[in-house]
């Protein structure tokens, strides 16, 4: 990987390497009694160990000129891989505190294995490690040939794409020693926050100077998603994040929000995570590869146009249905309902656009796994948005909030919409990108596919159950007039379904280790096919006609 | 026309990019700046105390250990909620929390008046291990806050902190944050009034965790959460149905 760099970039890379090495040193310094001690340390050797891979390889042979004719796919081929290992990791932790709720004594007697601590790297685990990885690997991989242009350097991506790994790290290995903000989804302490920044300027910069060396005057659809995706978060995650640290070396930091306002910031960032990272981006994968895929355009301009503006303006509005009934100001709430009932017609529409983009392709539905995954990907995105715009009417928030199916409504969205189109789009990439014929075992993207699909629905159907029943207990009044049940009875009743659900991950889970071993065996021992020659950017494809 | 108009929006990157900034602010703005600005959005209790040090420390507890993944400090305005958990919670009642910790998820019950309900031994029994005194409970045991010694001399710096993102705590709390915690968890001491007389006579001061000898990460957490609910007693008296706030059980 190093070899593909030039000479300077591997100078400027064992620089940034070194220099985050000693930011390392520094906070373990400073954090001397604190758990930023710990941090310090794990910088200190991701750091070193970047700077020994670039030392490795620094005096190899410059890249020859000849890859300016092709697209630059090494980085992404490493987001694959950690978008893969993280999938196996943190799905493997969700089905681990999934059975916690069931057996809660599955801890080791260990502080850093209780529920509190997991359930973190689980979320953060799937969102940034999985989701994120994957979208920026797909996002460098879908502006080069959209734009027809390599990318403008060697090394921004591969900051972009290990920085964010540290980060993910970094989230990850906080939890388990109890460091954490406690907002959901923005876990992450200070430091991690601020590395955060960098790396995602880092990346929208990348990006708008792929976008300007195009040589298509048109900005193609899913660019469009993708580029909502990194402004938005960056926007969200900055306003969210902004905090005291106790001292330079402590881990811990106090957010400037209090009280409702932070419950508002928290939840405005919280929806909206799912609206840019979990929506945003995973469309913007949807509008490249389910095409591609299918071998048949894009159903309508004009679909996607109405959807993406609706997309982005609406989601905004919506994150206060998170608050229905609390001490929030009602008009904010009533907003927060209105602007989510209103997303469905641009959800609809991107839903829409994707089904009917299969007219026509139906066969190759029912014949190709990686297909299905995108087919019943876009039908779980109908479905959870639905779902979304329902629970979000105050009356219906009122049974649903606090209770189980929520979770439900979460991993719908998160497994049956996400991680689907993920697969699907990654089953796409993997054998063009390493020049394979097709993935190693058609057969176990079936299996894959099916276990996924009955995980997801044996994990919704149990969170639906549980969710209402919940719900219900909690407001159940005897003919006396008195409440029906005590917390624990409908504690009690929850049973059955905690087991279902991690039963249902259980599953989900087995999918995507086969998944994994099966893309890694494609890598390895699947035929080689001579690359598309039209998969090259403009410039060298102009050259090619040329000299032909 | 229109799609006139975004065939030439496409066609620029950073026209685009304004575009969608431009766009995704509308929503936050109108949604969020008024409330800082809107007096009604924050109820006015002027008996509002602020968290001793010692609480403060069982809150980054509770922080810490991720008790907000199961356990609500919001009851909503539904009757069944203020039947089962009391009065509904009120915005003031969390002004000083950085992070607010309102949750999302109920796997065990709400905790916003929690504070005065059982005692610190049924507390710190069922903190050690809740199946010992819940049966059927599914909440995770912490047995190694009583074995943990809670660290005290950086409060000081929390403190500080806080103050800097809005908490009014006086320079005198800020210096003797880390004897006030000591002081609170250890009433024998010869200086455990400077606690009431900084954070009130309300404070309760006492060993929480049944071992007069150290202050333990369980005496913090106990601590914290006999006051939940306990800060001010405005949502018991402003509200459509005023009622007499509870004693607290010791």
């Amino acid at each position: 990987m190093i070899l593909t760099l030039t000479e300077t970039e591997r100078q400027v890379a064992l620089a940034i390497s070194v220099a985050v090495a000693l930011c390392g040193l520094a906070l373990a310094a400073a954090g001397n009694q604190d758990t930023m001690e710990i941090h310090g340390w794990l910088i200190l050797a991701f750091g070193g160990i970047c700077a020994l891979v670039v030392i490795r390889e620094i005096w190899g042979p410059e890249p020859p000129k000849s890859r300016l004719e092709s697209y630059y796919d090494e980085p992404i081929k490493f987001g694959i891989a950690a978008s893969m290992a993280w999938a196996v990791v943190a799905m493997f932790v969700g089905v681990w505190v999934a059975a916690l709720l069931a057996f809660p004594d599955l801890t080791f007697d260990g502080a850093w294995a209780s529920f509190g601590r997991l359930r973190p790297v689980h979320t953060s685990g799937v969102i940034f490690g999985f989701g994120g990885n994957a979208l920026i690997a797909t996002s460098l991989h879908v502006v080069q040939r959209t734009s027809r242009a390599r990318l403008p350097d060697q090394l921004s991506a591969w900051f972009v794409l290990v920085g964010y790994n540290l980060f993910c790290i970094l989230a990850a290995s906080g939890y388990l020693l109890g460091v954490t903000q406690s907002k959901e989804y923005a876990e992450a302490e200070w430091y991690a926050d601020i590395w955060l920044v960098i790396v995602w300027v880092t990346y929208f910069i990348l990006y708008i100077r792929t976008l300007a060396r195009r040589k298509e005057p048109h900005i193609y659809v899913a660019n469009w998603y993708f580029m909502a995706f990194i402004l938005v978060v960056a926007i969200l995650h900055s306003i969210n994040n902004l905090a005291v640290p106790v001292s330079l070396g402590h881990a811990k930091s106090y957010t400037i929000w209090s009280g409702v306002q932070d419950a508002m910031v928290q939840w405005w960032y919280g929806h909206n995570a799912v609206a840019f990272f979990l929506t945003a981006g995973f469309l913007g994968m949807l509008y490249y590869y389910l095409p591609i895929r299918a071998q048949r355009p894009i159903f309508s301009y004009r679909l996607s146009i109405l959807s993406f503006w609706g997309i982005t303006f609406f989601y905004m509005w919506a994150g206060s249905h998170h608050l229905h009934y609390t001490a929030l100001p009602h008009w904010v709430q009533t907003l927060g309902m209105t602007f989510s009932v209103m997303l469905l017609v641009p959800s609809w529409a991107s839903a829409g656009n994707a089904l009917l983009t299969l007219n026509g392709a139906w066969h190759r539905v029912r014949d190709d796994a990686t297909l299905r995954f995108m087919m019943v990907a876009a039908v779980f995105y109908g479905i959870s948005t639905f779902e979304g715009s329902f629970l979000a009417i105050r009356p219906v928030n009122s049974l649903s909030h606090y209770t189980d199916w929520t979770v439900g409504h979460v991993h719908a969205g998160a497994l049956g919409w996400v991680a689907l189109i993920t697969f699907g789009s990654l089953y796409t990439l993997v054998p063009s990108l390493w020049k394979r014929e097709g993935m190693y075992s058609p057969a176990l993207v079936e299996w894959h596919f099916w276990l996924s699909l009955a995980g997801t629905l044996v994990y919704i159907f149990a969170m639906w159950n549980s969710g209402i029943i919940q719900g219900l207990m909690w407001r159940t009044y005897t003919e006396e007039g008195t409440l029906a049940y005590s917390f624990l009875d409908s504690l009690r009743a929850m049973y059955p379904y905690y087991i279902a659900r991690a039963f249902g991950g259980l599953l989900f889970l087995i999918g995507a280790v086969i998944g994994a071993y099966n893309m890694w065996m494609t890598v390895r021992a699947a035929p080689a096919k001579a690359p598309l020659e039209s998969d090259v950017p403009l410039n060298a494809a102009v050259a090619a006609a040329g000299r032909g | 026309m229109a799609e006139l108009f975004h065939r030439k929006l496409e066609r620029t990157a950073i026209g685009f990019v304004l575009a969608i900034i431009a766009a995704a602010s509308v929503g936050g703005l109108v949604e969020i700046a008024p409330l800082f600005t809107i007096d009604e959005t924050v109820e006015e209790a002027p008996d509002m105390r602020l968290y001793t040090p010692l609480e403060l420390a069982g809150r980054n507890i509770y922080v810490r250990e991720g008790c907000y993944a199961c356990h609500s400090q919001m009851i909503r305005t539904l009757q069944d909620e203020v039947e089962r958990y009391g009065p509904y919670s009120l915005a003031v009642e969390s002004k000083h929390d950085h992070p607010m910790l309102w949750g999302s998820k109920r796997t065990g019950p709400d905790l916003a008046r929690v504070g005065g309900k059982y005692s610190d031994f049924w507390h710190v029994a069922h903190l050690t291990n809740p199946r010992d005194v819940v049966p059927d409970s599914n909440m995770p045991a912490y047995p190694w806050l009583a074995r943990t010694e809670l660290r005290l001399n950086d409060l000081p710096l929390h403190l500080k902190a806080l103050r800097a993102a809005g908490v009014p705590y006086t320079d005198a709390m800020v210096e003797n944050a880390a004897v006030d915690a000591y002081d609170q968890a250890t009433p024998e001491s010869s200086t455990s009034s400077g606690v009431t007389e900084r954070y009130g006579e309300k404070t309760q001061v006492r060993v929480f965790d049944d071992v007069a000898t150290q202050v333990t990460e369980m005496d913090a957490l106990v601590a914290y959460l006999q006051v939940l609910g306990r800060l001010t007693d405005a949502a018991y008296k402003n509200t459509a149905a005023p009622q007499k706030p509870p004693e607290p059980v010791k």
